[in-house]
């Protein structure tokens, strides 16, 4: 891993000096004008590429400050390195390419391959993939490059329930047919899934994220049954896009040694994703999701059998203008409304609302100096009910950061 | 970016800083009240004391049991917090079931997997079930506020409440639960052993006799912790020998325990609210008058004690710690120890007031949480309190209402 990062960082420092150079080390240009989806974020993405090599670099780096307050009380300011995202493709013909994408989160706590697929196209309708993909339940899961977004925080539901970024081994098909100004695409994958950490897990209430925590996850399947990923996504270039998806499988061990343990427990995600821009002006994304866990009925109702969330982005530029000498810079406003119900029933003891949830309001502003370069300062307040529906916990404070492509 | 360029970005940074600074307070979340929250530690804890309130704050409230670290097999709920929110009442979610006394002679049904129902399980095992004609009872889970106040009394000064015949004459007799001492426990100099029996102060039948016996069977029976103080896991129903996880024993350290110990010991008592109003001090005279205060004594004084902050301080939990038989409509034919039936424990009353705030805004008063107003679980009071109860149902509106004000601000 290590020697990754240095030939990395060697490569970048390189083409630092590479700039004087530019015939050396040069971006990658995009000739492709094709109407892009969420799911050609993996390689609609800033490229570096080193002379004639075949090989093209890129990354990002996400860091914020961090400034919070529950309930009258602070841990303080915090400096936080989110996440630095390493990407290396590569055309070994025309037709088949390689893309993946390693990330270090939170300093290095944790080194995740997020992606590394190969592609082969036989027809534009039918492409092959296969490695560690990323299954594409909703839109984040696909495109959450941090320069991206206008917040510091992902989204809470597209974190939580979705567990972004949820990636597996596995392969499957995609295709993408556009025409004027229509794009439509499927994705539909077997992989890998989820065990039963996402009801064994110390956060108490169901958790998908915490099946990320099985370092196995790689090798081999909990239980021998793949996870299903499909989706399908339109696209009209004046009215937006719209994505439907579906993630399911079984999450428990129902069998070992040929010996019947439990029966098949499943765990299914469907999740609705939109972006569209109004008076070309203002940009709205969003995305719903639901899960529904099929959770023994002699455990504890503390885990959910059905969860629900949904965040929306509105982002609107109010200057479009060379500011501070960046010629095409970009200042916004931006609003993130979001919700996570972890829980989604009643107690039988008393019919009463099983809450657990969170609800947050994430008024902001960003200021884009180039389009791969973001700089953003959020303001974040949010409610978190327990499971009893007892008086929220509340939480606000200052975020301020920047997330650049390099 | 030219210096002009980098000033400005500076200088637009700084301002940043500054004005969020400034605004901060006014935007961000304010910290509630101390009279309005039940968790927090008690004053005058010294700093090593405050280290160890944590630690047992973290574990108490922080940890949480799973397959993985040893939830189980059987069990009731995943953490103490998940049943004490806040360090105040349970909600019915989190009542548990004790079955198979019904006389002060001991448990018949402890090799059918008594005195606790383990009405939950982990993937693959089936939970417990009641055995038939096993008698049972439902006890909602109390507040855990000032509990190191009540355990710094002595057993004399308990001793000094009850009248066990009598013999004054109110109606009102008051005896304590003399119960059998786990080995692990360590008498100090102000218990009072009578036939090898040690005198009950915590839970609703004042089964268990300090907060290290409450504990060590708070992990075991309601989450399947293993501990050096209870090495095995609860037993299931009928079975000779209990079941094990796959999580070496003890699950839980001793030092774990004793800093829950030590947290439920100086966890502060409720602070009043509306003091001087004058509806709650007219309502706290009624409360006197009718003899609500004969049982629900409103104030002690603790001895000296190993925590300076718990030495010598007067406070105000409106218990007496003693039996009371509160007649047929609470005596649900299940007892612990040597109680009757139909004998509880007075339940402190510090913090009925905030009661809501952990029971997902209702109240679930009484041991089952069967009344869902202070004005029901008065009405529901009889047997010793029968006299009391009556004396309430004769006050005008406005006096049961000043005497209900009076009980919120505790
Ligand atoms: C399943 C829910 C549940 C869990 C989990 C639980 N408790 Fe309790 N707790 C109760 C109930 C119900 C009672 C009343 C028990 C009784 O009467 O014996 C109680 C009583 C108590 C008391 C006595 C309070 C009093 O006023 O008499 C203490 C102290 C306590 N619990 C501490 C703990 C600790 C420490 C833990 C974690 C190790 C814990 N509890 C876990 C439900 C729970
Ligand atoms: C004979 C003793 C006695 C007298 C007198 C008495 N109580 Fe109680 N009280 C108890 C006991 C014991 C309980 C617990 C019963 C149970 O859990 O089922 C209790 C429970 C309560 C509760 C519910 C507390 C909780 O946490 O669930 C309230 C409120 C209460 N009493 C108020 C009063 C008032 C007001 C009076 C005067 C009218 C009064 N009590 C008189 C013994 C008494």
């Amino acid at each position: 891993m290590k020697q990754v990062l240095i030939l990395f960082f060697a490569l970048i420092q390189y083409s630092a000096f590479a700039q004087i150079d530019s015939t050396l080390f040069k971006r990658v240009e995009k000739r492709d004008t094709t109407l892009k989806l969420n799911m050609d974020a993996v390689y609609n993405r800033p490229f570096l590429q080193v002379g004639k090599v075949p090989v093209a670099f890129g990354g990002y780096v996400e860091a914020n400050s961090n400034y919070m307050v529950t309930d009258g009380v602070t841990e303080g300011l915090s400096f936080q390195m989110r996440r630095l995202t390493l990407f290396v493709s590569s055309s070994i013909g025309r037709r088949i390419k390689f893309l993946s994408e390693l990330e270090f989160e939170d300093g290095t706590k944790e080194i995740n391959i997020e992606f590394a697929a190969v592609d082969i196209e036989f027809h534009p309708l039918v492409n092959l993939r296969g490695g560690v993909i990323m299954n594409p339940i909703g839109a984040f899961n696909q495109n959450h490059d941090g320069p991206k977004w206008e917040f510091i925080d992902r989204p809470i539901s597209a974190t939580t329930i979705i567990p972004s970024t949820w990636s597996n081994v596995g392969f499957g098909l995609w295709g993408k047919y556009s025409k004027n100004n229509w794009a439509f695409a499927y994705e539909a994958y077997l992989t890998n899934g989820f065990d039963d950490r996402i009801i064994n897990n110390a956060e108490n209430r169901t958790w998908l994220p915490a099946s990320k925590t099985n370092p196995e996850r790689f090798e081999e399947s909990f239980n021998g049954v793949p996870l299903t990923t499909l989706k399908s996504a339109l696209k009209h270039r004046k009215i937006g896009e719209i994505g439907l998806s579906w993630m399911g499988g079984v999450y428990n061990k129902f069998e070992e040694d040929g010996l019947v343990l439990d029966k098949r427990r499943r765990v299914d995600l469907f999740a609705i994703d939109f972006n569209t821009f109004v008076k070309k002006k203002t940009y709205f994304n969003g995305e719903w999701v639901w899960a529904f866990v099929d959770v023994p009925e002699t455990f504890s109702q503390q885990f959910g059998n059905k969860q629900k969330g949904a965040f929306l982005d509105i982002v609107h530029p109010i200057l479009r203008r060379t500011i501070l000498g960046f010629e095409k810079a970009v200042l916004n406003v931006a609003l993130r409304l979001e919700y996570a119900d972890y829980n989604v029933g009643t107690f039988r003891e008393t019919d009463g609302d099983i809450r657990d949830d969170i609800y947050a309001v994430v008024p902001g502003i960003s200021f884009r100096p180039y389009p791969q370069t973001v700089i953003r300062a959020n303001y974040r307040y949010h409610w978190q009910t327990d499971i009893l529906g007892n008086p929220a916990s509340k939480t606000a404070g200052f975020q301020f950061g920047f997330s650049s492509y390099f | 970016m030219t210096k002009k360029r980098q000033l400005l970005l500076a200088i637009a940074i700084f301002v940043w800083v500054v004005a969020c600074k400034q605004i901060t307070e006014h935007v961000t979340p304010k910290a509630p009240n101390d009279d309005e929250i039940l968790d927090g530690p008690v004053e005058g804890l010294s700093s090593v004391e405050k280290q160890q309130f944590l630690a047992g704050d973290v574990a108490f409230n922080g940890e949480v049991f799973f397959s993985g670290n040893g939830l189980g097999p059987y069990f009731v709920a995943t953490s103490c917090g998940s049943c004490h929110a806040g360090d105040g009442k349970g909600h019915p979610f989190t009542t548990l079931t004790r079955f198979g006394q019904s006389d002060t002679l001991g448990n018949k049904y402890l090799n059918l997997g008594g005195p606790q129902l383990q009405n939950r399980a982990i993937s693959g095992f089936d939970p417990e079930w009641i055995p038939v004609g096993a008698s049972f009872s439902q006890f909602t889970p109390p507040a855990n506020t000032g509990l190191g106040f009540l355990e710094a009394l002595t057993d004399a000064q308990i001793l000094m409440n009850a009248d066990p015949n009598d013999l004054d004459g109110d109606g009102i007799s008051g005896r304590p639960n003399y119960v059998n001492a786990p080995s692990y426990f360590l008498p100090q100099p102000y218990h009072q052993q009578r036939g090898g029996k040690y005198i009950g102060r915590f839970g609703k039948k004042a089964a268990a006799i300090d907060l290290l016996h409450q504990t060590a069977n708070a992990y075991q029976q309601d989450m399947g912790i293993t501990s050096d103080f209870n090495p095995y896991e609860p037993a299931m129903n009928g079975m000779a020998y209990p079941y094990f996880d796959n999580v070496p024993d003890p699950e839980v350290p001793a030092t774990t325990v004793h800093n829950v110990v030590f947290y439920l010991r100086t966890l502060k008592a409720p602070i009043q609210r509306s003091q001087s109003d004058a509806d709650v001090l007219a309502g706290k005279q009624l409360f006197m008058n009718i003899k609500c205060g004969s049982c629900h004594i409103p104030q002690w004084t603790t001895p000296s004690t190993n925590i300076n902050a718990l030495s010598g301080k007067t406070f105000f939990p409106y218990t007496d710690l003693l039996l009371h038989d509160m007649g047929s409509g609470l005596d649900d034919g299940y007892t612990e120890g040597t109680a009757l039936t139909s004998e509880w424990r007075t339940p402190p009353l510090w913090g009925l007031g905030l009661s809501m705030n952990s029971q997902g805004r209702n109240y679930f008063l009484m041991h089952d949480g069967r009344a869902t107003s202070i004005r029901q679980a008065i009405e529901l009071h009889g047997g010793e309190a029968e006299n009391s109860k009556g004396q309430f149902m004769n006050l005008s509106e406005s006096d049961k209402a000043k005497l209900i004000k009076f009980l919120e601000s505790l």
